[in-house]
């Protein structure tokens, strides 16, 4: 861990660049490699044969038929399943999750593996795998958040409590003078990257080879030599590109653990991708839930308190309970604060993180409760919000490492134009007649860091190559942590070669949490420190050097050059030290990791404001966001062009969440009814437009070394509730379930 | 049954023996033609990652059989540069980040050259985001696909006038 960097961190020259992408002609071109995309020799392909059942067992298979399919090689049913070593029904890893990979015949959920087959084309595989023909007894789902008794969470995702009180809760509920208790639902959602789960695996004795797209590249080779008993050096990870990961892909799953067992079945390599179907079920998903929220205020509209309660659906077989009332911890300081999980069991596949995994659902459902609030309390929603600013974070006094949420509010309403809105409902129309409506949310999201590992190499000729084993699923690590590395090294970004997205590298970390960035970019830079440290050692130790005698302290690196601060005439190349040095390439190491001081210290989190307008037709009831203003405040943005895309990313998953996606559950089978792109819908370009983020300055010197949190994820929070509260301000109507339809509005009219 | 067809691929003459009539022009090319820049985000033509066009035109290669189309041109994201010199859309596209994870980019480029090609949408933002709605994009870089495709029409008609000036 590099808390303090033995030098003042330079930046300026790379970092802060939007470069475009290093990756983007490989992308445009068709030639940047995804895991399916390979084709070793002798391959097979399979194809799985998913429940179509939410409950019961598979009594027949037609084995027979299926292998009678001509191209048809083997089948895998729980008959002939090969021995896993490590059990998919034991949770080995804080990331492993339950998983099916035909340990019986019992279907836990629709969707669910019951059997693989394996042939010498697609389209043999596909047919053999219709020829199965499924057999089942057949026992009632349980569907929908009130199937079964909810239970009490006691320890929820991550390790973080289901339940914290801060302050006491019955006194703010006493010492409130208006208040509201209202109920939010939102459905379950589905990842959906536009690159399904895919796995080519071969094995050579027992040595594996995964070409598979995953967001925690290194932590995983010891997940798959777990199930398969081999060392976790015996398995080499390539994961160059990920078409898209959202949370998706940081965990093992049924079909991928059989495809690689298939592969050691049968002795040849063997190419598995998910069908769009396939990805409603075994790769995981964003739970629903149903949130109550209570807020009291006193009579100068600060709130006295933030009780919110979330129940969330998971498996019957595993706990994921969708975390939403955390969600309410950390941002409005009210006097007294509640979040507490509930959790029911029913006949689904085990949730998993989804892109801003709690905050997402329960900043919906706050953002909109807070507009409650406001307009009960006769209150415009930003004053509101201003008033019960929070200086320190709510509950745990701790000072925020860095907020400057203040800034996002004023330059956020400034450019929307938010001044002048009118307190109530229905008051705007357009040239055309629609409604117009106007709301907004604050954005929220926690800046973590995991741990990582990088090595960085300056060459002979005076350039570098820096490498960790990091995932660039689209938020852009090519890019931005070579960034980071130049800056590191002291050298400019076309002279520096990285090498990411590899097993056998030193570990990059999880592409998640927002923290990659900053986690594997502190490892970059420490690294590159670490080898200019070397370097500069060597130089004022050498006679023949221009630097010779000068202090440590006093030199600088840019450019391929170390300087002496005061003296710029005083200068020596990378090439020139190495080379007299004896040619040979040197090399710096470094980790990037928060020290438990630092997190214990300060609160840390992105802050963000957004505003969003809507237009209701007034008779169709049709609604269309016709602009979206988000400013953000994120630390240290290294790359403007790069980070500017994940949050208008995020802002459309807000849309999404908001107006669009959905999976709806058939509560006679337990079935998705709509489990592809034509029935589960997610936003389109026409369904965008208006778009604009703004980044607003922060310098978090707490934080990490780079001043980096994260833009992933905090897009999506405080877009919905806005969304959901314009909706409100052009129509009069409060529809409390996402996502919101025509039809929840024409029920009003 | 056997069938052989022959047809071009980015201007290459391909003389395919198909064993299997099942055979997609989606699958043909990612594991029978070895170009695998088309890619498969649904195979059901929901979702326009698999967009190459035939004879100028774009089409959804998951839904087209292979044994339809002998004596078709067919253009993918591999064809689209000349050497090192990148079309205009993928200039573009690279120019305005009109991507993040690149999954989609190869059937957003295709479907973008094909938009341009029938010079409906022109350089009206609403009507290229209409164009271009038969592609999704999760990681939702719709704002710098508009962009991209705005400029890259811009260019393109910019060429053709000092062509034929
Ligand atoms: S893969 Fe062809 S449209 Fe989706
Ligand atoms: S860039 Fe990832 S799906 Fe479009």
């Amino acid at each position: 861990m590099s808390d303090t960097l033995p030098y003042a961190t330079r930046f300026g020259s790379n970092s802060g660049q939007s470069t475009s992408r290093r990756d983007g002609v490989a992308k445009v071109t068709g030639a940047a490699t995804f895991a399916a995309d390979n084709h070793p020799q002798g391959l097979l392909y399979a194809v799985y044969v998913p429940a179509t059942i939410a409950r019961g067992r598979v009594t027949h298979l037609d084995v027979a038929a299926a292998k009678a399919h001509p191209g048809v090689v083997e089948v895998m049913t729980p008959q002939n399943r090969p021995a896993l070593a490590g059990d998919p029904d034991s949770k080995p890893f804080m990331f492993a999750f339950r998983f099916e990979a035909l340990q019986d015949d019992t279907v836990r959920y629709a969707n669910q593996p019951i059997a693989l087959v394996l042939g010498e084309t697609i389209e043999a595989a596909t047919e053999g795998a219709r020829l199965l023909n499924p057999q089942y007894q057949v026992m009632p789902p349980r569907v929908g958040l009130d199937a079964e008794a909810p239970y009490k969470v006691v320890v929820g995702n991550f390790g973080r409590p289901g339940e914290t009180v801060h302050g006491d809760v019955a006194a703010g509920h006493a010492a409130a003078v208006q208040s509201v208790d209202v109920t939010y639902e939102t459905p379950a959602q589905y990842h959906n990257a536009m690159e399904t789960h895919a796995v080519v695996a071969s094995w050579d004795g027992d040595q594996l080879t995964l070409d598979m797209p995953h967001q925690a590249i290194v932590m995983s080779r010891g997940v798959f030599g777990y199930y398969f008993g081999i060392p976790a050096e015996n398995v080499l990870l390539r994961s160059p590109y990920l078409g898209g990961g959202f949370g998706s892909k940081s965990i093992a799953n049924g079909p991928q653990v059989l495809a690689i067992l298939a592969a050691r079945m049968t002795g040849r390599p063997v190419k598995l991708m998910l069908r769009r179907d396939q990805m409603f079920g075994p790769v995981g998903h964003r739970g629903a839930t149903r949130q109550r929220l209570r807020i009291g205020i006193d009579e100068a509209g600060h709130m006295t308190v933030l009780e919110h309660e979330a129940l969330a659906a998971t498996s019957t077989f595993d706990d994921f309970v969708e975390n939403a009332a955390n969600a309410s911890q950390g941002l409005y300081a009210a006097g007294a604060l509640r979040s507490a999980h509930e959790g029911v069991r029913i006949d689904i596949g085990t949730p998993g993180p989804m892109r801003a995994p709690g905050e997402a659902s329960g900043s919906a459902a706050l953002e909109c409760a807070m507009d409650e609030m406001a307009e009960r309390a006769g209150l415009d929603p930003l004053e509101f919000r201003l008033r019960n600013y929070a200086e320190t974070e709510p509950g745990t006094g701790k000072p925020y490492s860095s907020k400057a949420l203040r800034a996002c509010y004023a330059q956020g309403a400034e450019r929307f134009g938010w001044a002048g809105r009118p307190l109530k409902p229905r008051q705007m129309r357009d040239e055309q007649g629609m409604l117009v409506g106007w709301g907004m949310g604050t954005a929220l999201f926690p800046a973590p860091m995991f741990a990582a590992q990088a090595r960085a190499t300056l060459r002979p000729d005076g350039s570098g190559l820096v490498e960790t084993a990091a995932a660039d699923m689209g938020q852009g690590a090519w890019t931005a942590l070579a960034q980071i590395a130049a800056d590191g090294l002291g050298l400019p970004l076309d002279k520096v070669e990285f090498r990411s997205g590899s097993s056998d590298l030193p570990d990059g970390g999880i592409a998640g949490g927002s923290g990659h960035t900053a986690t594997a970019g502190t490892a970059l830079h420490a690294a590159g420190v670490d080898a200019v440290r070397q370097l500069t050692a060597m130089a004022v130790s050498d006679p023949a050097s221009p630097l010779f005698g000068a202090g440590n302290a006093s030199i600088v690196a840019r450019d391929g050059r170390l300087f002496v601060a005061e003296d710029a005439s005083r200068s020596d190349s990378y090439a020139d030290i190495l080379a007299r040095a004896g040619g040979q390439a040197l090399v710096g190491t470094g980790s990037g990791g928060r020290a438990p001081e630092a997190a214990g210290r300060h609160a840390m989190y992105s802050h963000g404001a957004v505003f969003a307008e809507v237009k209701v037709d007034p008779d169709l009831f049709q609604i269309r966001v016709t602009r979206l203003v988000g400013a953000f405040a994120a630390g240290r943005i290294i790359n403007p062009k790069l980070a500017n895309s994940q949050l208008y990313g995020g802002m459309i998953w807000g849309i999404s969440f908001a107006l669009h996606e959905e999976a709806r559950f058939d509560p006679r089978t337990g079935r998705i009814m709509n489990a592809d792109f034509a029935g589960y819908h997610i936003p389109v370009n026409a369904d965008v437009k208006g778009l604009e983020v703004i980044t607003v300055h922060e310098d978090d010197p707490f934080v990490n070394a780079l001043g980096i949190k994260g833009v992933g994820e905090i897009g999506i929070t405080g877009t919905v509730g806005a969304i959901g509260n314009a909706i409100w301000h052009a129509t009069g109507t409060r529809i409390r379930r996402f996502p919101i339809r025509i039809e929840d509005l024409l029920a009003h009219a | 049954m056997s069938l052989s067809i022959s047809l071009t691929v980015n201007g290459a003459v391909r003389d395919v023996t198909l064993n299997d009539a099942r055979v997609t022009l989606l699958d043909l090319l990612r594991e029978r033609l070895a170009l695998p820049g088309t890619k498969k985000g649904c195979d059901r033509g929901q979702c326009g990652a698999c967009t190459v066009l035939i004879d100028g035109r774009r089409i959804n290669a998951c839904l087209t059989l292979a044994a339809t189309l002998d004596g078709a041109e067919v253009t993918t994201i591999e064809g689209l540069a000349c050497g090192d010199m990148l079309h205009p859309v993928q200039a573009a596209f690279i120019d305005h980040d009109g991507f993040q994870c690149g999954y989609c980019t190869p059937g957003q480029i295709m479907s973008a050259v094909g938009l341009i090609a029938e010079g409906r949408a022109g350089t009206d933002p609403e009507r290229i985001r209409e164009g271009m709605s038969g592609n999704l994009c999760r990681c939702s870089a719709y704002h710098g696909i508009t962009e991209a495709v705005l400029d890259a029409t811009t260019r393109i008609a910019a060429e053709k006038a000092r062509k034929s000036a």
